[in-house]
């Protein structure tokens, strides 16, 4: 294989962090620091975290408290709004000098987009939307050797059928990508602080890497939060159709929550793409979570197994979702929910 | 001036319809019980393929696609919708390919056909949802990246521009050529098949499926040479074997799980109206709801 490493000691493990429009780090670079901390911890070594973007100076202090020891700074006013180029040119230099034994991105429009490229250039494997991750031994029979403390890269796999476990014994960094919501954000200590390096760009970047431009964006803030709702109400492709999904937003009103979906609903066009919840979508850990319509593919419900409480309502009481449901009522969609949002409303105060 | 645009392609289980027998006792994929499809983002990549066409006079359209032999369904669909001409990258030496591996034979084939001005396949196979091949291909030619392509806006001999679909947004971004560009599937649905294309096209057989034919076509393809569709094998490639197949990837399956769920004690009710009230109150009494 490629870029043996003669590993001394077990290197860091390398967050790179999004920049938002608003100029913060964004929600699932948050998310990975706190896992990434877990893992270093179980590891031994230090979380370093990677800032590429322009006017950002401010932001190492913020992330110090999810327990970072360095943070790479690269700040240049060509380097924001992201392009794949320049900050893919950052990212391989700094591995290159660095060698992070763990990458990890958010499996964002960003993160898809540049992970691959490194992965490329550093010829190290990468596994996509990994729904959780590990520390584990393995042993490879064939060549009898032994491989200590490897990331697991677990995911769904092939339509959701089966659950792989995915690991990079020879090459290093072991690079990830994870969606936001999969990780819990968790602060270690206020007080945490680490290093900064601030990286010289001009000797990176060249003209060359400018060759795309950008000529126009439209960023919005997301209107639709289903990440941040206590209540869920989804639909899956058993609500048949755009207007009953309308009885999910009524209900998802009266209850003051918000709408999702499976893939298979916005495949089916009932609905939109920003409402997916599951392994390529959003991740949902309601108070209250009612699956309406939906069979339960495991990518699906690696976007909501974790909820508080899980409702399901199918008319096939063979429903995979309905063995994880806490309550499971027989009957279609339509027949049922109207009667939830009657009963809702004669028993609220 | 010639202008060529490369359009990687793949052949996929259908994973959006895997049905009981699909799986098998074992918990692994029985890839034979699953319809083989044209990867519907590919699809989205070739109509914006063909668009380019449309737009540069003289320029051709040439599909490559690796798999086994008949994969090379996924080049005479191509063709039949406007396709120039494809090649079949084919050989049991790329086995067990992870991205990384796929993008570098992918590159080694692209290579042979320089110079092109577009590379275009789609994000990501529904096989594996990975969307990494596209970006490790123009990483390998070190040619830029324009990935989620939603639409293309303009192009000239020169440049293109494009519009991106993010999560949050679009952009329009400008690029001079060659480019490597990723299509999302919100963008336009393919062409379909024209009638003379698929009469020009449908006798568009590999080496390989030739030999397996009952009919004779010798003469046939005497008359009408673009009916053969080229297989390239590791030799035709100049690959350095190491980094194909198996032991090109760095990527191992330590395990597979078959999804096995996890029983919670679930209350079973029915569509009963006093079943459904008492499940509302009690929501409202635990202040899960209300």
């Amino acid at each position: 294989m490629y870029n043996h490493q003669k590993i001394v000691k077990v290197k860091s493990v390398f967050v790179y962090c999004e920049i938002t429009e608003e100029g913060n780090v964004a929600e699932v670079s948050l998310e990975l620091l706190s896992k990434g901390r877990k893992l270093a911890n179980e590891l031994s070594t230090s979380l370093e975290a990677v800032l590429i973007g322009h006017n950002i100076k401010g932001l190492p202090a913020h992330i110090f408290p999810y327990g970072v020891d360095v943070v790479h700074i690269a700040d240049h006013k060509e380097l924001f709004p992201y392009r794949t180029l320049p900050h893919a040119a950052v990212v391989i230099d700094l591995f290159n000098k660095e060698h992070p034994e763990v990458a990890l991105f958010g499996a964002t429009s960003v993160g898809r987009d540049l992970a691959p490229r490194v992965s490329s250039a550093m010829q190290c494997g990468l596994t996509a939307d990994c729904t959780s991750l590990e520390i584990g031994d393995h042993f490879e029979n064939k060549t009898q050797r032994e491989f200590k403390n490897l990331l697991y890269q677990i995911r769904p796999a092939f339509g959701g059928n089966i659950i792989a476990t995915i690991i990079n014994p020879e090459t290093r960094p072991q690079m990830a990508t994870i969606r936001e919501g999969v990780m819990k954000q968790e602060i270690v200590d206020k007080n945490y602080s680490g290093k900064v390096n601030n990286i010289d760009v001009s000797i990176i970047l060249k003209d060359e890497y400018f060759a795309v431009k950008i000529l126009e964006r439209h960023i919005e803030q997301s209107k639709i939060n289903i990440k941040g709702a206590q209540v869920v109400v989804a639909g899956g492709y058993g609500v048949g159709s755009p207007e009953n999904f309308r009885l999910l937003f009524e209900l998802a009103e009266v209850l003051g929550g918000e709408v999702g979906a499976t893939r298979a609903a916005v495949d089916a066009g009932y609905i939109e793409h920003e409402r997916q919840i599951g392994q390529t979508g959003i991740t949902v850990r309601p108070k209250l979570y009612i699956a309406c319509g939906i069979s339960g593919a495991v990518q699906h419900r690696a976007g909501m197994d974790q909820s508080a409480k899980i409702i399901s309502i199918n008319i096939d009481p063979k429903a995979p979702i309905n063995a994880i449901a806490d309550y499971t009522i027989i009957g279609s969609v339509s027949d049922i929910v109207p009667k939830m949002i009657k009963y809702y409303k004669a028993n609220s105060k | 001036m010639s202008f060529r645009i490369i359009v990687l392609a793949k052949q996929v289980p259908d994973t959006r319809n895997v049905g009981k027998d699909a799986m098998k006792a074992d918990g692994t994929v029985n890839r034979a019980a699953l319809p083989a499809i044209f990867n519907p983002e590919d699809l989205n990549a070739l109509e914006m393929a063909l668009k380019v066409k449309d737009q540069i006079k003289g320029a051709e359209v040439i599909v490559l696609t690796m798999g086994p032999t008949r994969a090379a369904e996924i080049i005479r669909e191509a063709m039949y919708r406007g396709a120039d001409k494809g090649y079949l990258i084919t050989d049991r030496k790329f086995a067990g390919s992870d991205t990384l591996a796929t993008s570098y034979t992918l590159f080694l084939a692209a290579k042979k056909l320089l110079p092109f001005q577009m590379v275009i396949c789609g994000r990501q196979a529904i096989d594996g949802d990975t969307a990494q091949v596209g970006p490790q291909v123009a990483e390998k030619l070190g040619i830029p990246q324009i990935t989620y392509a939603e639409d293309l806006v303009s192009v000239t001999k020169n440049k293109v521009v494009i519009k991106r679909r993010l999560e949050r947004g679009v952009e329009t971004v400008e690029s001079t050529f060659p480019v490597a560009v990723t299509v999302h599937g919100s963008a336009d649905n393919c062409r379909p098949r024209i009638s003379k294309l698929l009469l020009r096209n449908k006798h568009s057989r590999t080496i390989t499926e030739l030999q397996t034919e009952i009919k004779d076509y010798t003469e046939l393809y005497a008359h009408r040479p673009y009916l053969t569709i080229d297989e390239w094998t590791v030799e035709d490639l100049d690959a350095e074997a190491i980094k194909l197949g198996l032991s090109g990837s760095p990527t191992k399956v330590k395990k597979i799980d078959n999804v096995i769920l996890v029983h919670k004690e679930s209350t079973v009710l029915s569509n009963d109206d006093r079943e459904v009230e008492s499940l509302m109150k009690e929501l409202i009494e635990q202040h899960i709801i209300g």
